[in-house]
């Protein structure tokens, strides 16, 4: 039995792939679920994984080469399996091969020939699905349409039991359509990397409220006034003295206790947002959606630009723990080797350039979030005391953007009030 | 096992019940004596005199009538059609008599009553010979509807048509008179609904009946060597319909392909989907897909003929596409 491996969508967007390197030689055994390639896309680089046991038999392009997706890129099949025709096919495969090929192969064609070059009246009922590699080409990247993922009734089925989001999954059917086979591959690959549980989607994890009158009036009104999302900002004076306090004596205790501020800081917004699920939320037009998980994105700067991680769970997470996620997403992200389920699904971001001494600045809001922080660098800045003596102590400065339609004020001072408790007495973390 | 042909069967199942019901009697042209147009016959005149074997003239729309009055006061009649495609003169007595009888007669009259005869495409017989008519007669309320596809299903199917109190269509094959398989020499009975599962197989399930059910087989052979696992479901009645085992195979497979002899427009596979989108749309990994017969009458030349009908190749094809390969 042959399996044909092609070019896959392996980003919700991607259209075409660089196959930057092939990990399997020319005659090397393969099974389902090993890693074929590093493919490039527009956004990482992502591994193809084989669809189907066998041997790969065949590669038919190079290191290097750029390919739509959908196009036949390779043939894994038995040893001593005849794949003329299928190689044969790979020209007739790619989306551009005129349908006017297909009569010179048509009546009489080998059996395993036929799904590729059979005419519609090999198969009567061809037009239900349309062509594959038509469809591979011309079908919405990432298999969406319109915002829903294309799946199969039984890979919604399944992902569904298993809490897999289908969004971050990549079909290899028609179209993009998410197909059972592409639920077990991302099961089996998610064994390596985050926890499928982690995934934001699952039944449960939010509340949906509707929207009430006023919050329609001050949506409108205020998107009105300043463009999409209407956005303020509140900016606080964080005393990190305690801060540092715990990272020295947590230091002192060897290696593996060393934490950045960066770390203290995500720890203790993610413990803040689950005490505040009224910024932990998405603006979905018509209804906002508070979620009961917290999930930070946190923006890294790559050589290609941004790109925002996601640490899933946050809240549940020690600092150790939160600590070396954050190394290595970020580490990866920069290699550009992110799967893109682990950089969607956040539901509150976070942006520091501290580290390059940029005392306060103001970012953007990714949406459908409704809110991100901008962190500061800390700086020792002198501080008046009751007795009017003064002295310097470590201070950090944070901007919280706010989508209005979502977030007022108050709410929003709240939350950085809570903050503010975690930040500046550490303790509070393990609380 | 005593391996006989499906002609033969199908005499064992018609001398069987007329000897075990002096009721039953077979009517029809040339049944008597000539033996039958396909032989199916052979030996019943001899056997059970003029009286339980009688020829006919070509009046079809007549004789199905005295088998329908005879079958009011209480005989069993089996009709035989030289083909299905002449019972189309009947098909008043069938749909607005026999079907209807004993509703309308608010159960007065019973109806036990088969028709039978070769049904579809044999090779080159032309448009108005070639026809496969299931979806036709499975469309009517009131009448049950047998495809045998082997020896052994022919006998116990017509059997259980012979003892049913209804009235039974059963669509032979010109093509399958010749085929051979096992069967018992003793009395048994295949009940009607009841589908088989020719071959097994967690792959793909390809739904078929009768005739149709061989193409399946050879094509679930080829693609075994692919090492493609085939369910072969064959419904073998094709009214009513065992859809538990129709959603029990896709459940199993997630795919299925469905092949039937005819036209697609408002054909049998048309019914088989919609149970399918039914009861299994949870289970489906892909659209189901059909193979039959292109739209159009029959062709007559030999290589428009082939590439009209459905075969292991368009079935493959199918199946291919079903899987993704």
């Amino acid at each position: 039995m042959s399996t044909k491996v092609f070019m896959e969508a392996l980003s919700p967007t991607m259209e075409e792939g660089r196959l930057a390197k092939w990990l399997k030689n020319e005659g090397d055994a393969v099974k389902s679920g090993d890693v074929l390639a590093e493919v490039e896309t527009d956004k990482a680089i992502m591994e193809l994984v084989a669809r189907g046991d066998g041997v790969l038999r065949k590669r038919l392009i190079n290191d290097g080469d750029t390919t739509p997706v959908g196009s036949l890129i390779g043939v894994i099949a038995a040893a001593d399996e005849d794949i003329s025709a299928l190689v044969a096919s790979a020209g007739a495969a790619s989306p551009k091969a005129a349908p006017d090929t297909a009569p010179d192969t048509a009546p009489d064609t080998a059996p395993d020939t036929a799904p590729d070059t059979a005419p519609d009246s090999a198969v009567q009922a061809a037009h239900i699905a349309p062509p594959a590699a038509a469809a591979a080409s011309s079908g919405a990247p990432g298999g969406s349409s319109g915002g829903r993922a294309l799946a199969s009734p039984l890979a919604r089925r399944i992902a569904g039991e298993r809490g897999l989001d289908l969004a971050a999954l990549t079909g290899s059917g028609p179209g993009g359509r998410i197909i059972k086979r592409d639920i077990e591959a991302a099961a089996a690959s998610g064994g390596r990397h985050a926890p499928t549980g982690s995934r934001p989607a699952a039944a449960g994890d939010y509340t949906d409220v509707a929207l009430t009158q006023i919050r329609k009036t001050i949506a409108r009104r205020l998107g009105e006034s300043i463009g999409p999302i209407p956005t303020f900002y509140l900016t606080v004076d964080f005393d990190l003295e305690r801060a540092a306090e715990m990272r020295a004596s947590m230091a002192e205790m060897g290696p593996d206790y060393k934490v950045s501020f960066n770390d203290i800081i995500l720890k203790a917004t993610a413990t803040a947002l689950a005490l505040h699920p009224e910024v932990n939320a998405h603006w979905l037009g018509d209804h906002i959606r508070y979620w009961g998980r917290v999930h930070i994105g946190m923006a890294v700067a790559t050589d290609d630009g941004l790109i925002v991680p996601v640490i899933f769970d946050a809240n549940t997470k020690g600092l150790a723990e939160i600590s070396a996620e954050s190394k290595s997403l970020a580490q990866r992200a920069r290699e550009r080797k992110l799967k893109p389920d682990e950089f969607t699904g956040s539901t509150f971001s976070v942006s520091n350039l501290g580290m390059m001494q940029i005392e306060q600045f103001t970012a953007i809001i990714n949406p459908p979030e409704v809110g991100i922080l901008a962190i500061g660098a800390i700086e020792d800045k002198p501080v008046k005391a009751a007795d009017g003596s003064v002295s310097f102590r470590k201070k950090l400065r944070v901007t919280m953007s706010c989508d209005h339609r979502a977030v007022d004020g108050a709410v929003g001072a709240r939350f950085l009030q809570t903050l503010r408790r975690m930040i500046e007495n550490p303790l509070m973390l393990v609380y | 096992m005593p391996i006989i042909t499906y002609r033969d069967a199908l005499n064992q199942a018609l001398r069987e019940e007329m000897h075990r019901d002096d009721r039953v009697f077979l009517m029809g042209e040339e049944v008597g004596v000539y033996n039958g147009a396909y032989k199916v016959s052979k030996g019943l005149l001899e056997e059970f005199g003029e009286m339980r074997v009688v020829d006919t003239p070509i009046t079809e729309l007549g004789f199905t009538g005295v088998g329908v009055g005879s079958a009011m006061v209480g005989l069993r009649p089996v009709i035989e059609f030289m083909t299905w495609n002449f019972a189309l003169l009947a098909i008043d007595q069938i749909v607005n008599a026999a079907a209807k009888m004993l509703y309308m007669s608010g159960g007065q009259f019973p109806m036990p009553m088969v028709f039978r005869g070769p049904n579809g495409a044999a090779l080159q017989l032309s448009a108005q010979h070639s026809q496969a008519w299931e979806s036709w007669l499975a469309h009517i309320p009131g009448l049950k509807v047998v495809t045998p596809g082997t020896p052994y299903d022919a006998k116990g199917l017509l059997k259980s048509a012979i003892r049913d109190d209804n009235p039974v269509i059963v669509l032979e094959a010109e093509m399958l008179y010749n085929t051979k398989g096992e069967v018992p020499d003793e009395d048994y009975v295949i009940p009607l609904g009841k589908a088989e599962l020719k071959r097994e197989g967690d792959h793909c399930s390809i739904i078929t009946s009768g005739k149709m059910a061989l193409v399946a087989m050879q094509a679930a052979d080829q693609m075994a060597k692919e090492g493609i696992r085939i369910d072969v479901v064959d419904l073998r009645t094709i009214r009513p319909m065992d859809v538990d085992a129709i959603t029990a195979s896709v459940r199993k497979t997630n795919r299925a392909v469905v092949l039937e002899e005819g036209w697609e427009v408002c054909g049998i596979g048309a019914q088989v989907v919609d149970y399918i989108q039914r009861d299994c749309f949870d289970h489906l990994d892909a659209p189901v897909l059909r193979v039959h017969q292109a739209d159009v009458p029959m062709p007559y030349a030999k290589a428009i003929e082939k590439a009209a009908k459905p075969d292991v190749a368009k079935t493959i094809a199918a199946v291919n596409k079903v899987m993704y390969r």
